[in-house]
């Protein structure tokens, strides 16, 4: 039963980074922008948080005062959002603007912001004159303090569902607040329009630059949350060096399919990613060192095999935007 | 307003002129940057980089090993890319090509050396076509999107090295595999001229001219432009392109297992889930600038390599991060795909009238 409990919390974790990235590339992909920045717009997004943390928490440090959980909230999240639609804007300015290849352009920004995060990530403290590792352990405690923990409960109820920190619940609210945007207004149905048939959509009167534009850095500054979560609450306030962050934003890519571009569908598919991810702890008694190994492809092998049977059933519901990667010119038509 | 207008007529000189430019104004602004975290005179940590590279033969020869193993990844990726498959799935291939070197130094170190050599080469390009050939079957009987199908063949490629490692951990527990045949140094590469890295020049300088030649004289080298220019076109000159997709996409992973297998035998002298250390995505963008012109990459691959090094040196020299390279890539790359714009468009201002 513990097993399951532990098995069960580590999936949600693990699920809410992911479904920030997922969600948010729903909403850049719908513009019809392949962006292969997740991993980079997460590190982005990850490492903005941490530094703007780690710079407020310092200042009240040295004014004397205890740092305010609300402002340490919003400090945070407003940071990684801007980041990490900073990173979208380079992407949208340069594949939109200047139209360059759009994965050519993703894969730099992930080395881009991979760089500038782990760069910043192991030697913020350094250049700010201190010692050691990073950590902003009170932000991190704002964070991870469970939202609903105050509900009456029983305990086994309470450990499962109500005593995670608010970015989890977050995600869920993001990831609905999308598939209402898109699918129940107006500005939705446009945005859709401009990734199906932009020519089309031109024609109709929809401002093709400026949805694009606004669905790819609104986008990846959703996908910038999931650093939050990942930094503040994944790794408890401090910088981990060891490429996690890019792992699990090309796992968020793959969602995007895996959710065949609807965010309700990546909100149980980040979990069930999660359960696959630590399914190994269910037995990981039996298993060896190695059998390990082996049982972690389990995510990346049933992301393969939702590929094969999307592009096998061709149901035209689950397929990608039409124009998904291609450059819009409206002097090419 | 601002009129942009196509054009495809600027000439070679003026082309590289732009290109050169952009790199100028790139590294004008990661002075900007550096001088920001060290306070350094930036021309200095120029020259600072010249050195870190150049300083002595051995970081010579690093450098070179370095930029060949990236120009090898390169142009592997080229045929692929150049029929608009999207391979990002070289990181996997290379690993792949490194598992079955390993394999062969480990279990067939009984074999005469040269032998041995031959037996890792092919079974290094049979593994690394392998975990081409099957994202590309698929592609060709059932559509499936190349680019998330061979991002998830890197993982599952690094999961199968992780496991494979635990199998030849040298100490137990330790959870690395440490140098291969040690004394005997079978499986490794012979010095060549005197040189430790000879060996790994070669063999790639002899594949971007294989690949060249193949992708610019050979039938297959045009059917591979045809398809990527577009695949109706294509169907209709009688081309059968589900052959030529996978055929083509299982050479370029054979090139890339090829590349896993120089950083095993030629460099490394063992394998870790590092092996491919993400080169194969910074190959992609290599392949991309070079518009798959193998020639053309031994000079990106130069300015990577040398950017690269350079920061770290810079980075060792100031104690700081030596991430600090990739961000400054990061930046050149965006200068370099930007500048791309003004190459093949015009622009212009327009009349009132024309809007």
């Amino acid at each position: 039963m513990n097993v399951f409990i532990t098995l069960f919390q580590a999936a949600i974790s693990f699920g809410t980074v992911i479904m920030f990235g997922s969600v948010g590339e729903i909403l850049t992909e719908k513009s019809g922008n392949l962006n292969l920045g997740v991993p980079g717009t997460m590190y982005m997004g990850g490492i903005a948080s941490l530094a703007a943390a780690f710079f407020y928490e310092s200042a009240c440090e040295a004014a004397g005062r205890a740092p305010s959980p609300v402002l340490m909230l919003i400090i945070a999240l407003v940071s990684a959002f801007a980041a990490a639609a900073f990173g979208g804007l380079i992407y949208s300015f340069l594949t939109i603007t200047l139209r360059a290849n759009q994965n050519v352009t993703g894969l730099t920004l992930t080395i881009f912001g991979a760089g500038l995060a782990n760069f910043f990530g192991g030697s913020l403290n350094k250049l700010a004159g201190g010692v050691g590792q990073i950590s902003v352990a009170a932000t991190s405690k704002v964070f991870r303090a469970g939202v609903f923990s105050f509900i009456p409960a029983p305990d086994i109820i309470k450990k499962l569902f109500l005593g995670y920190g608010l970015m989890v619940y977050l995600a869920v609210i993001v990831a609905v607040l999308v598939h209402v945007f898109l699918n129940r207004t107006n500005k939705g149905l446009n945005l859709r329009a401009v990734g199906e048939n932009p020519a089309t959509a031109d024609a109709a009167g929809i401002n093709v630059i400026r949805n694009k534009y606004l669905a790819t850095c609104v986008g990846t500054g959703i996908t910038g949350l999931g650093g939050v979560y990942y930094v503040m609450d994944y790794v408890k306030g401090t910088w981990a060096n060891d490429g996690t962050i890019e792992n699990l934003g090309w796992l968020a890519v793959a969602l995007v399919i895996f959710a065949t571009w609807k965010p309700l569908r990546s909100i149980w598919g980040s979990y069930l990613f999660g359960i696959f991810f630590w399914a190994y702890l269910l037995f990981a008694s039996a298993l060896t060192r190695r059998s390990q190994e082996l049982f972690r492809m389990l995510p990346y092998v049933v992301t393969i095999i939702v590929l094969i049977i999307v592009s096998l059933r061709k149901k035209k519901e689950d397929q990608p935007p039409e124009a998904l990667g291609l450059a819009y010119f409206r002097e090419d038509r | 307003m601002l009129r942009i207008r196509k054009r495809t007529n600027m000439p070679l000189w003026q082309q590289w002129l732009v290109r050169f430019a952009a790199i100028v104004l790139a590294l004008l602004l990661d002075a900007v940057i550096i001088y920001l975290l060290t306070k350094m005179n930036p021309l200095k940590v120029y020259s600072t980089m010249f050195t870190g590279v150049f300083g002595t033969s051995r970081r010579v020869w690093n450098a070179i090993r370095d930029i060949m193993m990236l120009l090898c990844i390169g142009v592997g990726l080229a045929p692929a890319f150049k029929m608009k498959f999207w391979n990002i799935g070289a990181e996997g291939q290379i690993l792949m090509g490194g598992i079955a070197a390993a394999a062969c130094m480990i279990y067939l170190k009984s074999l005469p050396a040269a032998l041995l050599l031959i037996v890792m080469f092919i079974a290094a390009a049979l593994a690394g076509g392998f975990w081409g050939f099957i994202p590309a079957i698929s592609k060709a009987k059932l559509n499936t999107n190349e680019t998330l199908f061979t991002l998830m063949m890197n993982y599952i490629a690094i999961q199968l090295t992780a496991f494979f490692v635990t199998f030849w951990e040298n100490s137990y527990g330790s959870g690395i595999v440490g140098t291969i045949n040690p004394e005997t140094q079978k499986g490794w590469f012979p010095p060549l001229f005197g040189q430790m890295y000879g060996l790994n020049v070669v063999i790639v300088l002899l594949l971007v001219v294989l690949v060249y030649c193949y992708l610019r004289f050979t039938k297959h080298g045009y059917e591979i432009a045809v398809v990527g220019g577009s695949r109706n076109t294509a169907k209709y000159a009688g081309i059968n392109v589900p052959a030529v997709t996978v055929r083509t996409v299982t050479l370029s992973g054979m090139i890339c297992g090829i590349a896993g297998f120089i950083s095993v035998a030629g460099q490394g002298h063992t394998i870790s889930t590092s092996t491919a250390g993400g080169r194969g995505f910074v190959a992609i963008i290599v392949a991309w600038l070079a518009k798959f012109n193998t020639f053309v990459m031994v000079l990106i691959s130069f300015l990577l390599v040398f950017l690269e090094m350079g920061a770290k040196e810079i980075a060792s020299r100031f104690n700081i991060n030596d991430n600090l390279s990739k961000m400054i890539m990061g930046v050149i790359l965006f200068f370099i795909l930007g500048s791309e714009f003004f190459i093949n468009y015009r622009l212009g201002l327009s009349k009132a009238e024309e809007n």
